[in-house]
């Protein structure tokens, strides 16, 4: 379906990549915004307050990250489109009901505008530090998406995309965006009303009698329901059975786990997202993601202008990861270059999907500015080697 | 009239029981615990509400208490430990016609979401919180919690408290709750009564039970079984409506303040942010 014309700011605008997500974020249907306030995410917060009257959302400043994390899913049972914004800090409050959303299986949307950590770290400074927090944050067995946007424009469009693909799946969709991305300003198209692609909630048709709420469809994603409609249904983060119920044993356990893996897993062909360039021929490959894949594409033209034969793969939808396409570059090049504003975590992926049928190297960068793209032009030489 | 709609109509029906999940019966409740006597009385307070039953959800935080809303036959929700209140906000503010209930015990509202108790009441957001206080949390093994009072014992507390306990009313009057009241198990008139004044309130109503919990808290302050518990409560409770709640703490084994103690009139969150979103209408800003 397409997206409500209401709140839509169709033209071309100059936005910082932080507001271009609140726009993005209406354009996809959402209406409930809780958060707290915490650099260098703020303005996505702020943006929604001013804008929610005229676009009819509910917005609410919580007294903490834990509240807002918790209040956007009491709002997807209540029928909003909802999310919660953040950055390292209030994020590591959240993932408690991360958790919970995977668990219950809540269709929300967690923005993380990534600062330099551990703990409070570099508030106003960029990293890509948790993106295995994004992955492995809450305790247990459970699968999530995130998405990495590396501009203004991709903030707009690719939100819509995490909010299409929570309520496909019934997951929480991570964000992952950056300080760099979140406040460079750029040109951001936003398309008409009718262009946008919304993907609407999947609520049962079934009368109350017949509704079992986690029952999954042949996809393994169950039909939802929202309270007030008579269903009278249960909902808990204990492990339970598809009535709702909680059931305390291993075999209700596997089945429910198992599935919440594989709703994910066994659909990574519909869920990911990356971009290759020239890497049919390539003796090496970039493999990059956010702020990053732009250093990258000046380093890999630094290094193409030595003669290299170097491709590039931006990674849109870092978690699922690609396992398939990394083990097949993996056979056909000399060595993966895996830049990144931290000290090595999804080249830990791609050196398990590349299975040593090829040379994984690590451009690491513990945080605080981007990388100099001659480090990674180094890197790539150092590589084709 | 057939034989079968017969016997039916004759057949006693617990009043109560369209109110409970009966299929998740027997519940886990010990004898004597007072939670199911609290339920019971909810499930009698929501038929004199008057209120559309498929309008109405509870939510639970975790412990004994936080089970409730798994046996009551309503949309209910089961949340994380300590932020039942927060989860209610989101569900409350999404959907305003819901009625929304918070049903928790003492550990989870006060002392993990102790926080969110505060504000809760401070947004007077339109919420009913119901707080089964037992003193002790229960369903880990009886260790102590912001209510136990002082002396009293606990396994973390083996030797006795020595931190002083929280006043809930008077915690929940001074944070900007509109009605206030307190209970114990044995009030279960008094409590059905406080539990449809504080469904129907506007904005942020609180009500504490005062419970046994004959399994831990009782057993190891050597207080008596449940029934034991009822005789003291119906001798140490003191009805005093309308006192002021800085009077109403609870030391170890003296008398119990009960009654409705704040039943005011307060702009709740939605009236005010309603009218500001009619301002803003007026002025063109927002969407009717």
């Amino acid at each position: 379906m397409s997206a409500d014309t209401n709140g839509i700011l169709t033209g071309s605008h100059y936005l910082d990549g932080d507001h271009a997500c609140s726009e993005g974020a209406i354009a996809a249907g959402c209406n409930f915004i809780a958060g707290y306030p915490i650099t260098p995410s703020t303005e996505i917060f702020e943006r929604l307050a001013w804008r929610f009257p005229a676009t009819g959302g509910t917005f609410v400043q919580m007294e903490d990250e834990l509240a807002s994390s918790i209040a956007i899913q009491g709002a997807v049972w209540g029928g909003a489109k909802a999310m919660t914004v953040s950055s390292g800090p209030g994020i590591s409050l959240m993932m408690e009901h991360v958790g919970l959303a995977a668990m219950s299986e809540v269709p929300c949307v967690f923005v993380n505008v990534q600062r330099g950590g551990p703990s409070t770290g570099l508030p106003t400074l960029p990293a890509q530090g948790d993106m295995m927090q994004a992955r492995w944050g809450s305790h247990g067995d459970y699968e999530i998406i995130a998405l990495c946007p590396n501009s203004p424009q991709e903030c707009f469009d690719l939100i819509i995309q995490a909010f299409n693909l929570s309520e496909r799946f019934r997951v929480p969709v991570m964000f992952m965006m950056d300080e760099s991305v979140g406040h460079m300003t750029e040109r951001v198209v936003i398309p008409a009303a009718d262009q946008i692609d919304v993907v609407a909630r999947r609520y049962t048709k079934l009368p109350a009698d017949e509704y079992l709420p986690y029952k999954p469809g042949d996809d393994m994603v169950p039909e939802i329901t929202k309270a007030g409609e008579g269903y009278r249904i249960h909902v808990t983060g204990l492990t339970h059975d598809e009535r709702g119920y909680p059931v305390m044993d291993a075999r209700c356990q596997r089945q429910l786990v198992t599935r919440l893996a594989d709703k994910i897993n066994n659909n990574v062909d519909e869920i990911t997202s990356f971009v290759e360039d020239s890497v049919e021929d390539a003796d090496v490959v970039v493999v990059s993601y956010g702020i990053t894949s732009r250093i990258s594409s000046k380093a890999i033209r630094a290094a193409r202008e030595k003669g290299l034969k170097v491709g590039h793969l931006r990674l849109i939808v870092v978690w699922p990861f690609i396992e398939q396409r990394i083990r097949e570059l993996a056979s056909k090049v000399k060595a993966i270059v895996v830049p990144e504003i931290n000290l090595g975590q999804v080249v830990l992926e791609v050196e398990r999907c590349a299975g040593g049928h090829c040379k994984v190297i690590s451009v690491p960068h513990a945080g605080g500015a981007v990388h100099d793209p001659q480090t990674i032009t180094e890197a790539i030489v150092e590589a084709a080697r | 009239m057939t034989q079968a709609t017969t016997e039916a109509s004759d057949k006693i029906v617990n009043p109560v029981e369209q109110y409970l999940r009966t299929e998740r019966i027997p519940h886990i409740w010990c004898p004597g615990c007072g939670i199911g006597t609290t339920v019971n009385c909810f499930a009698r307070a929501i038929d004199k509400c008057g209120i559309e039953r498929e309008k109405m959800a509870i939510v639970s935080g975790i412990g004994c208490t936080g089970r409730v809303a798994g046996y009551l036959n309503f949309d209910s929700f089961h949340t994380t430990h300590g932020r039942a209140i927060p989860f209610a906000t989101g569900l409350k503010l999404a959907n305003p016609e819901l009625n929304v209930v918070l049903y928790s015990g003492d550990g989870d509202l006060i002392a993990i979401g102790g926080n969110h108790f505060i504000h809760a009441a401070r947004r007077n957001i339109d919420l009913t919180v119901i707080c089964v206080n037992n003193f002790n949390y229960a369903m880990t093994g009886g260790q102590v919690a912001p209510t136990t009072p002082v002396n009293a014992v606990g396994t973390t507390a083996p030797h006795g408290v020595v931190e002083r306990s929280f006043n809930l009313p008077f915690l929940a009057e001074s944070s900007g709750a509109a009605y206030v009241a307190r209970w114990t198990a044995y009030h279960v008139r008094q409590l059905t009564k406080a539990m449809v004044e504080a469904i129907n309130k506007k904005g942020f109503s609180f009500i504490e039970i005062i419970t046994p919990c004959p399994t831990l808290y009782e057993r190891r302050n050597r207080l008596g079984d449940g029934l034991a518990r009822m005789q003291w409560y119906k001798e140490h409770s003191v009805i005093k409506n309308g006192a002021p709640t800085r009077e109403c703490d609870i030391e170890f084994q003296n008398e119990i303040v009960c009654g409705k103690f704040v039943d005011k009139d307060l702009p709740s969150f939605l009236e005010v942010r309603n009218a500001q979103l009619e301002n803003l209408r007026r002025e063109g800003i927002a969407r009717s």
